[in-house]
């Protein structure tokens, strides 16, 4: 039982990252963008946030507030990833280059932005760069207060987690309200299933496919910066954070563009990512489990492609440029 | 069902007749320039001079013999797989799980290598792992294309699943069953020399396969029959099935061509360039390519250009490094930028902006209506 | 009504819309009032769409002025359109498919915040029970059938507080028990104080449900009378016009065979709409055999289901060879295969067993042709597979390409210039040259001189009469009545997917074809 909780509470950890690039994509996606650039805008999100948190440390020394220090962080990671999906936007949007290959040179492009920063900062700072172990409180440990945390079984599974987690809930659930409830939200799903049928109804496609596109993006940096200050422990290491953004594609088609049911599935994902380190089962290797995400969601993309159920389909225009004039 | 059109906005657009070539590669070459001058810009915010970091980054490529001989190593697996994936984009079909079938092919090969190397001669091994190569990378491509073929499975979003999948299988080989002995260092064992490429000038004969193949797919896409296929598959499919093609058998064979032409890239990786196989073989070549495929307007000619800026990039951008303390993945914001600007210039040989006032054509064109 | 005034709701006078040569409106006048039902009756191309797209703002007159209730106003946009309380119902419905009814009514409008579910669907109810409508506000369109994807966008129009209500043939998609629950709801609205332009050319439907006609024909206003002071026989006039001499050549073939025998054939849309019911007729060669309808009659499936392109349901084609004797007896291998039966083959299928079937499909660029290649590929379209080995022999289509140059010609800067970049007629000519050049023993084309100028349709006229006498069945879908009188030998006529009849080219007149044209329900079989 304990196991079991450990496991759950270590995969909701290792989800987190994942929940924030999936809902930054989910919304962006909506729109009928696909941005494959979820990584680069990662990777951006990450090294500019931990910047953002190391430099204000170093601007302020030993009286840094750690809630402001978060605070910048996400604030840094944001419009870091905002940046990066504008130029998406714009080439994918205005210049109406194609998507695909749009994604993927923002992908390499913000993969070397953020490993440009990260190597950069390491330079400039003797060769290492991470936050005082006080600051890291702040961005691993759980808000709540301890009595709290030790109540058995709830305190771990409901309270033991670092802030971003319960941020990145918050986060998907106002992502489904405003998708599923709001007229907004109704409009930008027009957008994204007939951007014709859209602006004939007096909808600006334009506008709604670069505000979905550009917050998707900060959102999904966010994300990244979560992985740098938690997952990757605070500092910059070299790695960066190889394929999270990747994860994050599939984990919004394993969920099928749904923020609510991105909230397990990114608990799942986040299990089998570690799940090696918990589980050996005789008869399955052990390091083939980091596959299994791709793998269930390749199944899923089958399966619902068979199956046909209008409802769990990719946003139709998905990939697809609109031109007003020929439609 | 209330537009605001019809005002007449300030700028409006029109589709281009045709530019002229000549004027066509006029505005990319431009694009070329302003990318460079933006990359310029970050190299001079890391703290060096602009010039002097293009330079460095010029002779650290190609200055040296050893320098130069890095920087084809890196052309090589950039122009094979371009050249992979140009037959699908002429298809619109959107694989970009180039990076996975490079993977797939490497790992085919690699079975030859390791456990046949003692049993084959040099050069039936290596033409072996040249097929098992093609094969492994044509069946891992053949997977999604069937399925699109069949229900129209979202072939973009399966391709990338393709790449993570077959890339962390290898890393299982890597850790498991082909790990080296002693076991401990999650690393596959170096090639017998009898299955490693032989060298042609200093880089190992890759080179010249991919030289060839650029000839072999100009010919193929332009004088084949089944490159005609492809190209009225990619226009229309209603037309295909007008003239009688056979659509879902024509998308399962030219993705397969594709992933084949991709294993045989990874077979060459793992043969010639690393003499052993690891999950990072493909090293992100896959998506490289497709942009450069697609700069090239999927020309088996222009690939070879724009492969050989990116690979003096990838290659000068760690001398920069060295000689300059830039780190080297400034390569990769100025390649980004590169394909942003290329990407970006594409609209203004496509498009005419109109300036309100001039005239109202457009109007005339469209059709009476009944 | 007795309550209402008698000004009218909407009023045009000379309006009159040009693209570039061609006058498609011609100083039209135009009155509804409220409670009022209009028909605006005219063929295909006659003005009567264009017309109504200029009242709901998607194109702006270059003459003549719009008045709704009594006020002179300039529409620019639909927008403006809406703000005066108009609303169209387009023939295509503008509707996200996974949305729900409420959803999609609501689309675009102001509003902010929460989307209220229930106030919408409330409001839908209501709006539902005033008029007869019979809808869910929470059912998906792609659950929906066409009618019912038609009354979400009436009540989209009514939602957003529209008086005056265009309809363009929402009949086209309609079986007749639909239409007359349509038609039930029109009425009901028109008893509110509605008024309502339909658009239509069935004229038994403009008997039932309109106070007042206005006809239109090629371009011009004909003239607006009272529904009940009328009959079909004098719309018909109305509408098509006495026939006009064009001196189309008909010759005599020497050889007329049985060639193709259609039976039973019945066809369904996406949708599950029969597209085509139970059609049966025979075609010879040696004779051009028209096929008159109004637009959307089964056309296009007709040909397609014989070439091979569209799935049947029921039904059969058998081919028959030419006579032994004729010109074009040696073109098939083998030429003993009476009554093979095409139906359920693939169109490289059909080509296998030696039956040289030639299709001119409507769409010219996205099916016969392929728009971003040149005339040499796109000459070896259907042939490239006869060349040995694996290359294409380009020399083959260039010798042809160049060959059609000459002998149709056609205007292009060279062989290799996409034929997307050529005109109308010379993109035209490729095609047919190209389907003539494979020998074929049956021809169909459809509308092959739309969009066409006088020259260039002449030179089509005079190929089809060419294969004709070498003994080719010729299929024309056409939709000049006129051009088909003089050009063909026998006209069958669809309407909504049946036969409504078959009459001879030679003696038939223009009214008799109009009247089985918008007639519904099947008619002779056979001529």
């Amino acid at each position: 039982m304990s196991w079991l909780i450990a496991l759950i509470t270590a995969a909701v950890v290792t989800g987190a990252p994942l929940l924030f690039g999936t809902v930054g994509e989910i919304l962006s996606e909506k729109s009928g963008n696909l941005n494959l650039g979820v990584e680069g805008m990662m990777f951006m999100g990450g090294a500019v946030g931990l910047g953002a948190a190391f430099y204000y440390e170093k601007a302020v020394g030993a009286a840094a507030s750690g809630p402001l220090a978060v605070l910048l962080a996400i604030l840094a990671a944001f419009v870091a990833g905002a940046l990066g999906a504008l130029i998406y936007a714009f080439l994918t949007i205005t210049l109406r280059a194609n998507q695909n290959v749009t994604g993927l040179a923002l992908a390499i492009f913000g993969t070397g932005v953020g490993q440009y920063i990260g190597e950069l900062m390491r330079v400039k700072e003797g060769g290492f760069v991470a936050v005082s172990n006080e600051l890291k409180t702040y961005f691993q440990n759980s808000p709540f207060p301890k009595a709290l945390q030790d109540i058995p079984v709830v305190g771990g599974l409901v309270f033991s987690y670092n802030v971003f987690v319960y941020l990145g809930i918050i986060v998907a659930v106002l992502m489904g309200l405003y998708l599923n409830r709001t007229r907004s939200g109704l409009y930008l799903r027009a957008v994204g299933e007939s951007p014709a049928t859209a602006d004939a109804a007096g909808i600006n496609v334009g506008r709604y496919k670069y505000l979905s596109t550009i917050i998707g993006g900060g959102i999904s940096a966010v994300g990244g910066m979560v992985y740098i200050m938690t997952t990757a422990g605070c500092v910059w290491n070299h790695e960066g954070l190889s394929g999270e953004g990747w994860l994050a594609v599939a984990l919004v088609i394993f969920c099928l563009w749904s923020p609510y049911r991105a909230l397990w599935g990114s608990v799942l994902f986040g299990g089998l990512m570690i799940l090696y380190l918990r589980l050996v089962l005789p008869f399955f290797p052990t390091q083939l489990y980091k596959i299994l995400p791709y793998v269930v969601t390749v199944i899923v993309l089958i399966l619902t492609s068979m199956r046909n159920n209008r409802e769990k389909q990719p946003p139709a225009s998905l990939g697809l440029a609109y031109f007003r004039e020929e439609r | 069902m209330h537009t605001s059109e019809h005002k007449t906005p300030l700028i409006r657009l029109a589709k281009r007749e045709q530019m002229s070539p000549a004027a066509q590669w006029g505005i990319r070459i431009a694009a070329i320039l302003l990318a460079l001058v933006v990359g310029g810009l970050v190299i001079a915010i890391s703290g060096s001079n602009p010039i002097a970091g293009y330079k460095t980054i010029v002779v650290g490529s190609l200055g040296k013999t050893s320098a130069f001989r890095q920087t084809v190593k890196n052309f090589i697996p950039l122009l094979g797989t371009a050249l992979a994936i140009a037959p699908c984009f002429k298809m619109r079909f959107w694989n970009i799980g180039a990076e996975g079938q490079i993977t797939a092919g490497a790992m085919c090969a690699t079975y030859f290598a390791l456990f046949w190397a003692d049993q084959l001669p040099k050069v039936p091994l290596l033409l072996v792992m040249f097929v098992a190569g093609a094969i492994g990378g044509g069946l891992w491509a053949l997977i999604p294309a069937f399925f699109k073929a069949k229900w129209g499975t979202n072939e973009t979003l399966f391709t990338l699943m393709m790449n993570y999948i077959i890339i962390g299988f290898v890393k299982y080989l890597q850790g498991g069953p082909w790990e080296k002995m002693p076991r401990g260092s999650q690393q596959i064992a170096q090639f017998d020399s009898n299955a490693c490429l032989p060298k042609v000038g200093g880089v190992y004969c890759g080179w010249i396969i991919v030289l060839i193949l650029v000839f072999l797919m100009f010919w193929y896409m332009k004088y084949t029959k089944q490159g005609y296929e492809i190209a009225v598959v990619g226009e229309s499919e209603n037309t295909a099935r007008y003239a009688g093609m056979n659509v879902p058998f024509i998308i399962m064979r030219t993705m397969f061509i594709s992933g084949a032409i991709s294993g045989v890239v990874g077979f060459m990786l793992a043969s010639g360039a690393n003499n052993t196989l690891y999950d990072g073989v493909a090293a992100g070549v896959g998506f490289t390519a497709i942009t450069v495929a697609w700069l090239a307007q999927l020309n088996p000619f222009a690939m070879v250009g724009i492969s050989a800026i990116l690979a003096i990039l990838e290659k000068g951008a760690d001398s920069l490094q060295t000689e300059m303390q830039v780190p080297a993945s400034i390569s990769d914001i100025i390649t980004g930028v590169l394909l942003f600007f290329m990407l970006g210039c594409e609209f203004f040989i496509n498009y005419r902006l109109i300036f309100a006032g001039s005239g109202k054509k457009q109007e005339n064109k469209k059709e009476v209506g009944a | 009504m007795s309550g209402l005034e008698q000004v009218s709701a909407i009023r045009l006078q000379g309006i009159t819309k040009r693209f570039g040569p061609v006058v498609a409106n011609d100083g039209i006048n135009l009155e509804v009032e409220r409670g009022q039902i209009l028909s605006l009756l005219g063929e295909n191309g006659s003005g009567k769409t264009t017309l109504m797209n200029m009242i709901s703002g998607i194109y702006f007159p270059d003459d003549g002025e719009i008045f709704v209730g009594g006020r002179k106003v300039t529409i620019r946009s639909p927008k403006d359109a809406f703000d005066l309380g108009i609303g169209m119902i387009h023939q295509h419905f503008k509707l996200v498919d996974v949305f729900t009814a409420a959803e999609n009514i609501v689309l675009g409008l102001d509003g902010k915040g929460k989307f209220d579910k229930k106030a919408v669907a409330a409001k839908v109810r209501e709006i539902s029970e005033r008029y007869g409508f019979d809808i869910d506000p929470d059912k998906k369109i792609y659950d929906m059938s066409v009618s019912e994807k038609q009354t979400v966008e009436i009540v989209k129009v009514l939602y957003r507080g529209a008086d005056i209500l265009i309809l363009d043939e929402p009949t086209a998609v309609l079986t007749p028990q639909e239409t007359d629950k349509l038609f039930a709801v029109l009425r009901n609205m028109k008893a509110d104080g509605k008024a309502i332009v339909i658009i239509t050319h069935k004229l038994h439907e403009v008997m039932a449900i309109s106070d007042k006609v206005a006809v239109l024909r090629k371009g011009k206003y004909i003239g607006t009378v009272n529904t009940a002071e009328t009959n079909p026989q004098a719309l018909t006039e109305m509408m098509v016009g006495r026939a006009v001499s064009l001196n189309i050549d008909r010759p005599e073939a020497k050889y007329r065979d049985l060639r193709l025998e259609v039976k039973g054939l019945t066809c369904r849309s996406l949708e599950g709409v029969k597209t085509l019911d139970d059609v049966g007729f025979q075609a010879f060669g040696g004779e051009i055999l028209g096929i008159a309808g109004i637009a959307g009659s089964g056309q296009k499936e007709l040909l397609e289901a014989i070439a091979g392109l569209q799935k049947a349901e029921t039904g059969s084609v058998l081919y028959y060879p030419p006579h032994p004797n004729s010109e074009i007896a040696g073109y098939h291998v083998p030429v003993d295969r009476n009554g093979e039966e095409l139906l359920g083959k693939t169109p490289s299928q059909i080509q296998k067993i030696g039956v040289n079937l030639s299709f001119v499909p409507e769409d010219r660029l996205g099916m016969g042709l392929v728009g971003s290649m040149g005339m040499v590929d796109n000459m070896m379209l259907k042939t490239y597979k006869e060349h040995k080995g694996p290359m294409v022999d380009r020399k083959p289509p260039k010798a042809l390409a160049q060959r059609l140059i000459q002998e149709l010609e056609i205007v292009t800067p060279g062989v290799s210039t996409p034929v997307r970049r050529l005109s109308g007629g010379n993109v035209q000519k490729v095609l047919v040259g190209r389907e003539i050049d494979s020998n074929p023993t049956v021809l169909m084309t459809a509308y092959p001189v739309r969009g066409l100028d006088i020259n260039s349709s002449y030179t089509i006229y005079r190929l089809l009469n060419e294969q004709k006498m070498k003994g080719v069945a010729v299929v024309l879908v056409g939709e000049d009545l006129d051009v088909l009188l003089e050009l063909c030998d026998r006209i069958l006529v669809l309407c909504g997917g049946k036969v409504s009849g078959i009459v001879d080219g030679r003696t038939a007149t223009k009214e008799e074809v109009g009247l089985y044209m918008t007639r519904v329900g099947g008619g002779k079989e056979e001529a």
